[in-house]
């Protein structure tokens, strides 16, 4: 009895050969037709070299004193803002994210709270941040305004969807005993979905302040518009220092939030 | 022929693991290695093939100390035993014939296994060996599509892919039903009678032991209390291995 | 008897903690509006008011200039997600601890980078990049891949640490060297997991690379940033809702692609 002696390993994600091969050729036409569509001026990337070299020593000896001022300033605007959004935030997306949550919210209600949620998803900070500082006039305000719309979107949907998961039999029982919709979510959905939210809100703390660095390129206030204003004049030792300060309070938020959320559990 | 001398694992935690092993294994012979949850019966099988490093001993298999190999001949000798794992251990994501093939690693340079070109006499090999455990029209089916049994027919398939001068074998039927475990036990027994390879069976079930293996061998907290044939396993060397307990109704039991 | 729910103790911290937090925003919001213009706020409405009817309607023949810029958006994403996950797998591999090299140098060395990288949001790369290298599609690309290198990096060495080492055992155990182990036992385990994080941050920068364009890195952003300058509103809302149906469109296809790689 003879075994065949080849064998060949059977495409494991698209079957069909001729959509293999469509694939194939089409992702390598796409790529050098994208290709050429990218035109490097090559003079101008090599005069940029020598700057990236002097951004590299910047960001190596970063020098804090000489716009210290603005730093600061723009530090202050970056925490201020971040935590003053978030607080307000979470207050508004905890009745928006009820009211998305299926299971325990009128249909009507359910529509809008999820649109609202969707528009604020699908916008991105830096368009509504334009906006803001359009109508608000630029600085943290606008800011603040900006990472609340955002924060409203990111909570509310994973907290509605958390609600929409929770144990019905709980929620259940709770309603059995003769409870009003307010003791039902008092006692039937709260105690189930408040070791999430409080998680939630610490990674949204962290995401706000990353984001609070980037909308004041667009003029929304924080240490963005600082970075900004420093690159554009080509001090590199202060942008290295600002960046230096990004990263630092990045690491040390995340890391705390870790740290709480492991200690929350 | 592998013989194990003086074996001892004393892991960094302090926990001694093994201490002073000996026993030969001459070829043919199909040992059971039984003992209590936490004798040490996954570490010594595990030192054979240095999967785990001995702290000291030595294991030689046919006159190569496989303690003091480099990390090269190591593989080398790897290469030569194959070993066959409790919950299959096989690579989910890989097809069956890529899991048995996967016995070749040791033999085929780099570019041949990326590429999937193995020798022609290695896949036929595999073909061979899939049909002797009844798997034949699985070999292009992902491992993690067969049932239990199944699965564990692969991965005999694969450790005897690897042409193998030993096998090592830990817990096989753990996690399969009485049923399946006995038809390979019987695989298993079978294969190592028919080519005459030494094999080391650790296995919980003391039944099962008796019945299908050539020696038995106890191990108690790391020592060796029992080695013997399986019908000179009584009531009181239970006992000497395991702790008291009424062994007369799992006698009744299994009759 | 009073049944109470909490402790003294425990009522007291919950107080407190409350307290402080309504006390340190108070404090914040103090300090963070400092400087704001309540002139301003107060003439929000009606500002809104006006913008939006000078922006509507949009202006739809302002479409044939976008698809030029829409193209070069989609190709910041592509491009530069694909470079990023080039230079992702290799540090992944050096930052796993059970596949790297070195603990000691490599592997701290590969999470600073990723870390780094996670921290500067992928319009402060373009900024410092536009800066560097001068305005156009080749900085957006590299702001978008230094970006992604950071996500699908820390992603892909978590789903390397999980992986089985059973299976990983069980090759080794059949004598294959280290390159064959890593791609006999721990490439099929995470393909499928780099995959899906791959398209992911896809769909993600295709929102990014939209932007980038405000601070000259190319694309949508760049069209925004220019109908921003003269306030042609119509324009502007022209382009947004480009953007958005390009975000809903990435969305729709990423899902699909992660549908079925599952």
């Amino acid at each position: 009895m003879s075994h065949p002696t080849t064998w060949r390993r059977p495409p494991q994600i698209v079957k069909s050969r001729f959509w293999r091969i469509a694939l194939s050729l089409g992702a390598l036409v796409y790529l050098t037709l994208a290709l050429q569509s990218v035109d490097v001026n090559w003079t101008r990337v090599a005069e940029g070299m020598e700057r990236g070299q002097r951004f590299i020593a910047g960001f190596l000896t970063p020098d804090f004193t000489t716009r210290w001022r603005d730093i600061s300033q723009g530090l202050v605007e970056s925490l201020t803002m971040t935590l003053t959004s978030t607080v307000a935030g979470i207050a508004l997306s905890i009745p928006v994210g009820i009211g998305a949550a299926r299971n325990i919210a009128p249909r009507w209600l359910h529509a809008i709270c999820r649109s609202i949620i969707a528009v604020s998803r699908s916008l991105q900070e830096i368009i509504v941040a334009i906006f803001f500082v359009a109508l608000f006039g630029f600085g943290a305000f606008a800011g603040f305004l900006t990472l609340t719309f955002a924060t409203i979107g990111f909570i509310g949907k994973l907290l509605a969807d958390d609600i929409e998961e929770i144990d019905a039999k709980q929620a259940e029982a709770i309603r059995a005993t003769g409870a009003s919709w307010w003791q039902l979510i008092n006692y039937g959905v709260q105690p189930q979905v408040m070791p999430r939210l409080i998680g939630l809100s610490l990674y949204r703390l962290d995401i706000n302040f990353r984001e609070s660095a980037v909308i004041g390129i667009v003029g929304a206030g924080g240490i963005g518009g600082t970075l900004d204003t420093s690159l554009s004049r080509y001090e590199y030792g202060s942008a290295g220092a600002i960046l230096l300060i990004i990263i630092a309070i990045v690491m040390a938020s995340e890391y705390a939030s870790s740290r709480m959320r492991g200690w929350l559990k | 022929m592998l013989s194990v001398e003086n074996l001892t694992k004393t892991y960094r935690t302090g926990d001694k693991a093994l201490s002073d092993v000996s026993f030969t294994v001459p070829a043919g012979q199909v040992v059971g290695l039984i003992g209590p949850s936490g004798a040490g019966k996954s570490t010594l099988i595990r030192c054979v093939n240095r999967l785990v490093e001995p702290s000291s001993g030595s294991v030689r298999l046919n006159d190569v100390d496989v303690t003091r190999l480099g990390a090269r001949d190591l593989r080398r000798a790897r290469r030569r035993i194959g070993m066959i794992f409790q919950e299959y251990a096989l690579v989910e994501r890989l097809t069956v014939m890529e899991n048995v093939l996967s016995g070749r690693l040791g033999y085929v340079p780099f570019w041949r296994s990326f590429t999937r070109r193995f020798p022609p006499q290695d896949i036929q090999r595999a073909f061979a060996l899939l049909d002797r455990v009844g798997l034949s029209a699985h070999a292009d089916k992902r491992a993690d599509a067969l049932s239990g049994g199944q699965r564990q027919r692969v991965g005999i398939a694969r450790a005897l892919e690897q042409e193998p001068e030993l096998l090592l074998i830990d817990e096989p039927t753990a996690s399969l039903d009485p049923r399946t475990s006995r038809q390979i036990m019987r695989l298993i027994t079978e294969i190592c009678r028919e080519s005459g390879l030494p094999a080391i069976i650790n296995i919980h079930d003391v039944v099962l032991a008796q019945q299908f293996t050539d020696r038995i061998i106890g191990l108690q907290s790391g020592r060796v209390v029992f080695d013997g044939a399986p019908s000179a396993l009584t009531d009181d060397v239970l006992t000497r291995i395991y702790g008291a307990e009424d062994w007369k109704a799992m006698h009744k039991a299994a009759a | 008897m009073n049944w109470q729910h909490r402790t003294p103790r425990a009522r007291l911290a919950l107080w407190g903690f409350w307290f402080a937090t309504v006390a340190l925003f108070v404090w914040c919001w103090g300090l963070m509006t400092e400087r704001t213009m309540w002139v301003f706020v107060q003439d929000a409405p009606r500002a809104a008011a006006d913008i939006g009817s000078r922006a509507w309607p949009p202006r739809w023949s302002y479409m044939e200039q976008l698809w030029q810029p829409l193209w070069d958006t989609l190709n910041i994403a592509t491009l530069g997600t694909l470079l990023g996950v080039v230079m992702a797998v290799p540090l992944a591999f050096l930052a796993a601890s059970n596949t790297t090299p070195s603990r000691l140098v490599l592997r701290p060395a590969a999470l600073l980078l990723i870390v780094a990288s996670r921290s500067i949001n992928s319009l402060i790369w373009a900024l410092l990049l536009v800066s560097i290298l001068g305005p156009g599609l080749l900085a957006g690309i590299i702001a978008i891949a230094f970006r992604s290198v950071g996500f699908v990096g820390k992603l892909l060495y978590e789903a390397i640490e999980e992986t089985d080492v059973r299976q990983i055992e069980a090759v080794t155990a059949t004598g294959a060297g280290p390159a064959q182990v890593l791609h006999y036992a721990i490439v099929p385990q995470v393909l499928p997991t780099f995959l899906g994080i791959s398209v992911f941050r896809w769909d993600i920068n295709i929102r990014e690379s939209a932007i980038l364009g405000l601070v000259g890195a190319g694309g949508l952003g760049m069209q925004l940033q220019a109908s921003l300058n003269v306030l042609a509103w119509p324009q502007v809302l022209m382009i947004c809702i480009v953007i958005l149906g390009t975000v809903i469109a990435s969305e729709w296809v990423s899902g699909k692609v992660r549908r079925a790689l599952i």
